[in-house]
């Protein structure tokens, strides 16, 4: 199981600023280790925000994404109190999921 | 004769070895668009997700740095102000795969995503916003790269 995701979620007017970092290796697939052998690839490929419940984004990556990805968007009409869930999954099939309050 | 049990430990070797090779994805995400993230140019990407022909607009815009000085490491956002994008897209130009990132949106959110990207090297970096009506609309900015990101 990979690290907590941090998530911060600030409520500004009628929106939300949702900030996510996530904990990952994010490989590309593309570099090689000391013995001159390729590491495989290992990055997120999906990745899904929900604000009380309902999806409002969904994402799909590919390795270019940098290590330890960071994401930022807005959800409208989001105020105070309310669950902002992010979760993700890699390319090997592990998952996280992480919930944040809108402060 | 192969018995049953050489032919599954066969079997899994061969799982063993296209999963290390990055043929087989560990799970079977029918969602993941493979032939977007294959795709070399921006065109055939953006075609690969249902997308038309791109073309430049002042309506989207790409924010990022002129230089970045860790390839590992730059952020980008693309935001637009046009109402009914479906998927904002993040494509790095000459990276071997070109496409980063596709952000699906919703009605509950603004048009406006930021997120960190790898470069191999400068190059162009394009925001792409694909509409609801199946235009697709683009932005690109250079950015320099001091020390690449892939590889290595």
């Amino acid at each position: 199981m990979a690290d907590p995701m941090r998530i911060r979620a600030q409520a500004a007017g009628d929106k939300a600023t949702v900030r996510v970092l996530m904990s990952h290796e994010m490989e590309t697939g593309q570099r090689k280790d000391s013995a001159g052998k390729t590491i495989p690839a290992w990055f997120i490929q999906e990745v899904t925000a929900t604000h009380n419940g309902k999806t409002v984004l969904t994402a799909e990556w590919g390795p270019s994404v940098a290590k330890n990805p960071f994401m930022q968007f807005n959800v409208k009409g989001a105020k105070a109190g309310d669950k902002i869930a992010i979760n993700w999954v890699d390319n090997k099939g592990d998952k996280r999921t992480d919930e944040a309050t809108v402060s | 004769m192969q018995t049953r049990r050489e032919m599954l430990a066969h079997s899994a070797t061969v799982a063993g070895l296209l999963a290390t090779a990055g043929l087989l994805p560990g799970t079977a995400l029918a969602a993941w668009p493979q032939a977007a993230f294959d795709a070399k140019t921006m065109a055939d990407a953006v075609k690969a997700l249902g997308g038309g022909a791109p073309a430049e607009s002042k309506e989207v815009s790409i924010i990022g740095p002129d230089i970045a000085e860790n390839g590992a490491v730059v952020p980008v956002g693309c935001a637009t102000t046009l109402a009914g994008v479906k998927k904002l897209l993040l494509l790095v130009e000459k990276n071997p795969s070109v496409l980063a990132a596709v952000f699906n949106l919703t009605d509950a959110v603004e048009p406006n995503v930021n997120a960190r990207v790898k470069m191999g090297q400068s190059s162009n970096v394009y925001a792409v916003a694909i509409m609801g009506d199946g235009k697709v609309l683009y932005a690109q900015k250079e950015i320099k790269v001091t020390l690449g990101g892939c590889g290595g």
